[in-house]
């Protein structure tokens, strides 16, 4: 594992300047919007790294809750279970599905939420899932600051208005809100426990995306209808450079994460090891 | 059932009878908001055609920051000689305290309602030309929206430095759909535009509530034995 860290960051490396070298000369020049419409290949890689973040971010929260008891651990494995079934059958049956969503992208988001849990449930214990949450809310809120900032940049020139109250903007600039105030909160708390109390805060966070989603789409939308998967369309070669860019940035995230969640692990294990020394020094030392 | 009914009761009455002698909360809520009319009132100077549009949202935002600082007092109180440790170790169960604690908030921020709208009619001059009594509903849901995630949070944020400050900050993030809600809810029952009507807001409203005190419901015992 510890060589894999090297070989991960030059990989990042590399990805990170092919796919900028893609997003400046090789992706074809939009027709109406010009050049400005390449920071499209880093908005929208940003905005779905920061989305799998947070969203990685609530199943690890999700596991902190749940696996402080014997009994709702072993209910929540069979209520997730119910819910990938539940989606998969629910693609298929349920007709017809709200405008923009298919049944392949459905049940790819089940079989997601499925495999996230019980990946996370394998391969994390319950002090682990707590650092893992800690890691991707950091690196997601940079994630977004960077789709907030990048936003308005296109907006100004294609839009004419740095910002306007649109169901996608608002929802983002939420989201990013409420997980500042969970940093926040992390930052502020003089409690042992602020795990549960962050993680409770995240579970909050999650139930009002949806919430706010439907208070703002209930405005006509002025973001542009997402190209994938969307019923929009978009060129085969600027599909190919947004993927790859993704992928760069999926892998600086990882790198981030990954760097971020030894140094808590380490930081958390000094801690331990200095409160246990205390602990066994002699009596006399105190007075 | 008769149990937690009775301890929900017995806590609920006790906060009431506290408020109802010393009125700490709910003075300093009042006079929160008689500023805040006010204020806002001068600095606008509205006629009675523009404040139907912004009133909705001043009422609303005004009443949200006067009910946190009921909410700030709400746990507050209790960490004076250790009785939320008692309420740690008692059998009680901690989602019936909890209601108790949201009942009673809801109860102050009703009464502080009740007695600022007179105001905000004078000062505004507002005259509703939509069906106000649906006002009613979003003045009920918009409350109990407020009340219940803030006295989640504000057991939340017991366990941090400056807690006055941190309740708005978890608070506010949260709250931005029923906020959405109400003002918008408001904003269209004062203007009465035929086109348009409240009950979408009015059902999105009652959806956050009963997400939220499900959430708060379920996760509350878990945040009280935090520490």
């Amino acid at each position: 594992m510890k060589k894999a860290f090297p070989i991960l960051g030059v990989l990042t490396a590399v990805l990170l300047s092919y796919a900028l070298y893609l997003a400046l000369e090789v992706a074809p020049r939009e027709q109406t919007m010009g050049d400005v419409q390449r920071i499209f290949y880093y908005h929208v890689p940003s905005a779905w790294t920061a989305f799998l973040l947070f969203f990685i971010n609530f199943v690890a929260s999700v596991q902190y809750l749940v696996r402080q008891k014997p009994q709702t651990d072993k209910v929540a494995n069979w209520v997730v279970m119910a819910i990938g079934v539940l989606t998969c059958i629910g693609a298929y049956v349920m007709k017809p599905l709200p405008q923009g969503m298919y049944p392949s992208s459905v049940v790819t988001t089940g079989i997601a939420i499925v495999g996230f849990y019980f990946l996370i449930r394998k391969y994390f214990s319950e002090p682990e899932t707590d650092i893992l949450a800690l890691t991707t809310a950091e690196v997601g809120v940079v994630f977004c600051t960077v789709v907030l900032v990048t936003g308005p940049l296109w907006a100004r020139p294609v839009w004419g208005i740095w910002w306007t109250w649109d169901v996608r903007l608002t929802s983002t600039l939420v989201l990013w809100l409420i997980y500042v105030s969970y940093l926040v909160l992390r930052r502020f708390s003089t409690s042992g426990q602020t795990p549960v109390l962050a993680a409770a805060l995240a579970v909050f966070g999650a139930l009002d995306v949806p919430l706010v989603y439907f208070s703002i789409w209930f405005f006509r939308t002025q973001h542009p209808q997402p190209v994938i998967g969307g019923g929009g369309s978009i060129d085969k070669r600027m599909l190919h450079v947004l993927l790859i860019n993704w992928l760069a940035f999926l892998s600086f995230a990882v790198l981030v994460c990954w760097s971020r969640y030894r140094l808590e692990r380490m930081k958390r294990d000094v801690e331990e090891t200095l409160a246990l020394e205390a602990l066994l020094e002699p009596r006399s030392s105190v007075r | 059932m008769s149990a937690p009914t009775g301890i929900t009761l017995a806590t609920l009455t006790k906060d009431i009878r506290l408020e109802w002698r010393s009125k700490d909360a709910i003075n300093s809520m009042l006079f929160f908001a008689l500023l805040v009319v006010v204020v806002f009132s001068f600095s606008f100077d509205p006629n009675a055609e523009e404040s139907r549009v912004i009133a909705g949202g001043l009422v609303w935002v005004a009443f949200l920051f006067a009910a946190v600082v009921a909410l700030n007092q709400t746990w507050a109180r209790e960490l004076r000689n250790q009785v939320l440790d008692a309420y740690r170790v008692s059998p009680a169960p901690a989602n019936s305290l909890f209601l108790a604690k949201a009942m009673g908030n809801f109860i102050f921020v009703a009464v502080l309602e009740a007695l600022m709208t007179p105001l905000f009619i004078m000062f505004y001059k507002l005259h509703a030309l939509g069906p106000a009594w649906q006002l009613i509903p979003v003045a009920i849901l918009g409350t109990w929206a407020i009340v219940v995630n803030g006295t989640f949070f504000a057991a939340m944020s017991l366990r941090t430095r400056s807690r006055e400050i941190m309740l708005p900050l978890l608070l506010f993030p949260i709250t931005i759909p029923a906020l959405l809600s109400m003002v918008e809810a408001t904003t269209t029952i004062l203007v009465g535009d035929p086109s348009t009507s409240a009950k979408f807001w009015i059902v999105l409203l009652a959806t956050y509530d009963v997400v939220f005190t499900t959430g708060c419901l379920a996760l509350f015992e878990t945040v009280l034995h935090a520490e």
